[in-house]
């Protein structure tokens, strides 16, 4: 399903260092890229705990990017090597929960590749365009069957109650 | 303790197995002690009283009402939204109630896969008319009703607002001990607390702990633990590091990983999320294609292996509907 009216709703964690420092340099260089990205920074790419992904779908995100520096070039060492391994952890979960796993992508981007992480940015919101809105909240909500049992449950009480 | 006006008590269970009623009595001679400080006004399982007794009290009549299982089909919301509304204080007791436990497993799947399995697909199941139970039957005397079975397990603070959790599964005789006497004495904490202990069952387990690196995970029946070291530096999934305190550490104890029947520890938000994120620091390797092969041959369920009792209760509450359809 492609629909370029759909405008996905992205949540994407920069790290400080790197990828965060690259948006800015694609913001100076006024390059182009697609604004449904809310960009959130934090300090390295390893801060993203699972649960900001998970919470982010829950909360109605259509898709979660992650960048930070890369392998090798981690401003805490190797936290990003941790992140590789939270990706793999999280996409086999989602996988398992019926969320297609191409709304989690993991971006490598270096301060100076400001260019690459528009482009990733742009590649990232196509894909999530053509996966269309995933609407989670509306997962968990029940049919319309609910409300009529439970109001024939207190209407058959009640009246049995005045016997 | 004699000249406190007796205060009344519930106890209800809704989707859960029934453990939870026995671990009231497992607090043993000192239920003779809550019958003294308490009228039990409402308790299926073993006061004779109806829900027509419970809906003629009046609202707020109840002192504390203790219930426990998760919400699973329209009578049951019926109850919770009953009890709540004639309880004071509402605590949602044991795992089930709290974040959903064993039965929010089958958020895993759906409801038709759920009835497909019980009524049709079992082997022992002999259901050539593929009859399956009806929400309304018309018979000669009129139309009897079953409750409706929902698409998804919740809990109950997801139903109606709860005052307190007790966690565990079931919650252990000493804490439901003391949140009794926390509650006659008037010493609860503030609402919407969980009573119990405020660190992991890692503090309460005596292995030794050392830096975490695991090339491989294995299920319980693959290897036989040494019983000094950290069960999870051997490679096995023990839940323990997000798992709330309470319980002694008593799996662990005999050589059994923690399974985190006490639930989410206090600042874990997602009991899941946190496993996730603790098991990907201690995997030992930096190269993705082996990290995905320790993940997928280690852990052939992860559903089951971070959320076995706190699906429901997660950020994500269930799979997701229509991939699991058909």
């Amino acid at each position: 399903m492609s629909d370029s009216n759909f405008k996905p709703r992205i949540a994407a964690f920069l790290c400080n260092w790197c990828s965060y420092t690259a948006s800015d340099l694609a913001g100076t260089a006024r390059i182009k890229y697609s604004p449904y990205a809310r960009i959130i920074r934090v300090m390295c790419s390893g801060r993203v705990d699972p649960t900001f992904v998970l919470k982010a779908f829950a909360l109605g995100a259509d898709g979660v990017l992650i960048a930070g520096c890369h392998p090798g070039d981690c401003h805490y060492i190797e936290q990003n090597y941790k992140t590789i391994r939270r990706h793999a952890m999280l996409r086999y979960f989602l996988e398992q929960m019926g969320i297609e796993t191409d709304r989690l992508r993991l971006v490598w981007a270096s301060a100076a590749e400001g260019q690459y992480l528009a482009e990733s940015i742009d590649r990232f919101v196509a894909d999530v365009q053509k996966l269309g809105p995933l609407n989670w909240s509306a997962n968990w909500r029940e049919d319309g069957e609910r409300e009529m049992a439970l109001e024939e449950i207190m209407a058959e009480h009640a009246e049995a109650m005045e016997v | 303790m004699s000249d406190i006006p007796k205060g009344k008590l519930a106890l209800y269970w809704a989707a859960s197995c029934g453990g939870c009623e026995i671990a009231v009595l497992a607090i043993n001679e000192k239920i003779l002690d809550v019958a003294a400080l308490f009228d039990i006004v409402f308790w299926p399982v073993a006061v004779d009283a109806k829900v027509r007794d419970v809906e003629k009290m009046p609202d707020k009549s109840i002192d504390v009402c203790l219930f426990n299982g998760s919400i699973r089909t329209s009578e049951q919301e019926y109850m919770a939204q009953l009890l709540r509304r004639k309880a004071k204080v509402l605590v949602a007791f044991g795992s089930c109630a709290s974040e959903g436990c064993i039965p929010g497993l089958a958020n895993a799947t759906t409801r038709r896969k759920i009835f497909d399995t019980a009524y049709h697909t079992t082997p022992s199941t002999d259901n050539p008319d593929r009859t399956e139970p009806q929400t309304k039957t018309a018979v000669p005397e009129g139309t009897l009703h079953l409750p409706v079975f929902y698409e998804s397990v919740r809990t109950l603070n997801q139903t109606v607002p709860v005052d307190y959790f007790l966690p565990g599964c079931p919650p252990e005789a000493e804490r439901i001990w003391d949140a009794i006497l926390a509650i006659v004495e008037n010493r609860l904490p503030p609402p919407g607390t969980v009573i119990g202990a405020e660190t992991t069952v890692c503090d309460e387990c005596k292995r030794t702990r050392n830096e975490k690196k695991v090339k491989k995970f294995y299920r319980t029946w693959q290897v036989i633990p040494d019983d000094e070291t950290c069960l999870l530096e051997q490679g096995l999934l023990c839940c323990g590091l997000a798992t709330r305190a309470g319980c002694g550490a008593l799996c662990p104890q005999v050589n059994s990983p923690c399974i985190g029947c006490y639930g989410a520890n206090k600042g874990v938000e997602d009991f899941g999320a946190r496993m996730m994120a603790s098991l990907s620091s201690m995997i030992d390797s930096n190269d993705p294609e082996e990290i995905d092969r320790i993940i997928r041959d280690g852990i052939p369920d992860p559903v089951g292996s971070f959320y076995r009792f706190s699906l429901a209760a997660g950020h994500l509450r269930r799979a997701k509907k229509l991939q699991i359809a058909d």
